[in-house]
């Protein structure tokens, strides 16, 4: 993962007069995972499809092994697609559809010298491909059927078939385990991992599920209202959140209003507290980050901070238990019950508390004065509805 | 109520489908008289293969209306695609100029393109006899070309836009994208928009009576030349010949779309 392979410099993009994109700049490693991750609207699917060459931005460059590529359509770009509602050939089977790409594909012809005249590939190689790369998605035996007649899970690697069939250099992929159940897209996402390291083409992943983000990629890109927000690991774009969107959005967070006193010392709820934080400038508000599943809960007296349990929810793993300090109110996740008008201290560490800068994001989240389960569950559905 | 429906159903398909029975009837009637039926014979049709007359015109609209709604289909699905290619404010325009022809009244069109002949072939061309077989075919390739359009419109909007960028992802020009997906998914309202068209163009009196000279007529055109006098029943004949062509295409152009509804519903059910 080194060789930089794909970059997109100052990209804008609008239509008509909504901006889509706004000064978009990314690169993209050559066998690299990489993620766009965000809510639907912020932009994802728009600079997949600059990528893919469906759409041409407004300005801004997009350079391919350092070639700008702005112009070039589609069909002549090393790079194939899955789509979202998998947009396999009705009228063709299984076979034809995965064949679709080689049918079309010109070579050098081996028995011409100069190497310039251009052949189709034999039938042959064709057939040897087709039926190799549908071994390598569990397909075999599926050739002669219809795409109508197969399960969603099965036109999904008939979609990957047909794309990765080309050997293209750069595989991408606009939400493609949408459409499918929490179990199958598990097992989807396993499929996809180690088809990306098998092969080791370049992958570029659409999605607004976080988890699948998080568990898949080399590299999480996080957008929202056109704009990338954050890059970065998956393990540092949870752990270290740059504003309380990403916190937000990534997980759950308690987000707080701050003062940051000096390096390492923050002050919230009228209490100083050790951070592992630094750099902030003296005396600057700040959003501090809590996440659910650090705070620690102890008896009532050795508590930083003491509230009142106004909620809890049963998640299997874990209860969600919401707790009011001061009128503000806190998710904590803890694996012990505590009944509704328990009081209860908790304790921060200092490396579980995160400090960010203030943003235009600022107090829009991490509050759960309104929390309720249903409510997270509509939000998520919304988000399938993507552009 | 449920009774009162079913009998007015009834009456309306009665009343729709009297004439033609009449005309059908007729058709096997040995005397001269459609007010008196004096017995079953196949002779009008014996009589309309031997009349030679009968039979060109016969001929003559056949071929106007196959070569008309087939130059149509062609232009008009490619019309439909430019059309649905379009942002949606000029679409949309596009589309209400599609309409217009459509709703003018016939004799308006008739007139207006036998005007614009006459125009371009005497003053332009120098003819002293505009209105020939081309001008004919002019005139009915223009009044199908919005029919073909509409019926191809619809299967546009109806695709998945994916698949015509997963053909050019896979290495189709737009062109060859045309002709390896679009085509295929498009098709049944193409089949439906040329069977319209070729109805239309067959039984069109108005515009044709127009824009015909005398060197080619078609069977409308002539067929109202005989009014005046008492019509031979071997027209009965042919009459009712028409009309199990134009309902043998209709009924095939239902099944297309039975067909292509229940292949949706289908590819709909398995894809969840």
């Amino acid at each position: 993962m080194s060789k930089e392979l794909i970059r997109l410099r100052n990209i804008r993009m609008a239509f008509d007069d909504e901006v889509v994109l706004n000064d978009l700049n990314l690169y993209i490693n050559d066998k690299e995972f990489l993620t766009l991750l965000g809510p639907s609207g912020c932009g994802k699917t728009t600079t997949l499809r600059i990528i893919g060459g469906f759409t041409t931005p407004v300005s801004g460059d997009v350079l391919f092994n350092g070639v700008r590529i702005n112009d070039v359509p589609p069909y002549r770009r090393q790079i194939n697609t899955v789509f979202q509602k998998y947009a396999l050939f009705p009228h063709m089977n299984v076979f034809e559809n995965v064949a679709f790409g080689l049918r079309l594909k010109k070579i050098p012809d081996p028995a011409d010298p100069t190497g310039k005249r251009m052949v189709k590939l034999s039938e042959a190689e064709i057939s040897s491909r087709v039926m190799e790369m549908l071994e390598t998605v569990s397909l075999k035996g599926f050739e002669s059927r219809k795409p109508d007649a197969l399960s969603g899970g099965q036109q999904q690697r008939v979609a990957i078939a047909r794309a990765l069939v080309n050997r293209p250099k750069v595989l991408l992929l606009d939400e493609p385990l949408a459409a499918l159940d929490l179990r199958l897209r598990k097992d989807m996402q396993n499929e996809l991992k180690r088809i990306q390291q098998a092969t080791g083409i370049t992958f570029i992943y659409v999605t607004h599920d976080q988890e699948e983000a998080l568990s898949m990629s080399d590299t999480v890109v996080v957008m929202d209202k056109g704009r990338i927000q954050q890059i970065g690991r998956p393990e540092d774009i949870y752990n270290e959140p740059k504003n309380a969107f990403v916190a937000d959005f990534i997980g759950e967070s308690n987000i707080l209003d701050g003062v940051m006193l000096s390096d390492y010392h923050v002050r919230f709820f009228g209490r100083v507290f050790d951070c592992v934080d630094k750099g902030f400038a003296p005396n600057e508000s700040v959003d501090v980050v809590i996440r659910p599943e650090d705070i620690d809960i102890v008896p009532q007296a050795q508590g930083h901070l003491v509230g009142t349990v106004t909620s809890i929810t049963f998640k299997g793993l874990n209860y969600d238990i919401i707790v009011e300090f001061k009128g503000f109110k806190w998710l904590i996740q803890t694996t012990d019950y505590h009944p509704v008008g328990a009081v209860i201290g908790i304790r921060l560490n200092p490396e579980d508390i995160h400090i960010m800068h203030k943003s235009e994001y600022s107090g829009m989240f991490g509050d759960y004065s309104s929390y309720s389960a249903e409510y997270d569950e509509l939000t998520e559905d919304a988000g399938d509805e993507e552009e | 109520m449920k009774q009162a429906n079913r009998v007015i159903t009834v009456l309306i398909f009665v009343f729709l489908y009297i004439p033609m029975a009449v005309l059908v009837v007729a058709s096997f009637n040995t005397g001269k008289d459609i007010t008196e039926f004096e017995g079953f014979t196949f002779q009008q049709y014996a009589r309309l293969f031997q009349d030679g007359d009968l039979l060109e015109l016969l001929r003559n609209s056949l071929i106007v209306s196959v070569l008309a709604s087939a130059a149509a289909t062609v232009f008009g699905t490619v019309a439909a695609v430019g059309i649905h290619n379009l942002n949606p404010r000029l679409r949309k325009t596009a589309m209400t100029l599609t309409n217009i022809p459509m709703t003018n009244p016939d004799i308006v069109t008739g007139v207006s393109l036998s005007l614009l002949f006459v125009f371009v072939g005497a003053r332009l061309l120098g003819q002293r006899n505009s209105l020939t077989f081309w001008t004919l075919l002019i005139a009915h390739i223009t009044f199908n070309l919005p029919y073909v359009i509409l019926n191809v419109m619809p299967k546009l909007k109806q695709m998945d836009a994916s698949l015509t960028d997963a053909a050019m992802d896979l290495g189709c020009t737009p062109v060859q994208a045309f002709f390896r997906v679009t085509l295929y998914e498009i098709m049944p309202g193409i089949v439906s928009g040329a069977i319209m068209a070729f109805t239309m163009s067959l039984d069109d009196f108005v515009i044709s009576y127009f824009v015909s000279g005398l060197d080619f007529v078609t069977l409308p055109v002539e067929i109202y030349s005989y009014t005046k006098k008492p019509l031979q029943p071997k027209i009965y004949a042919m009459f009712t010949l028409l009309f199990l062509l134009i309902l043998a295409l209709m009924i095939a152009m239902n099944l297309i779309q039975i067909y292509g509804d229940k292949k949706k519903t289908q590819s709909r059910s398995a894809g969840v």
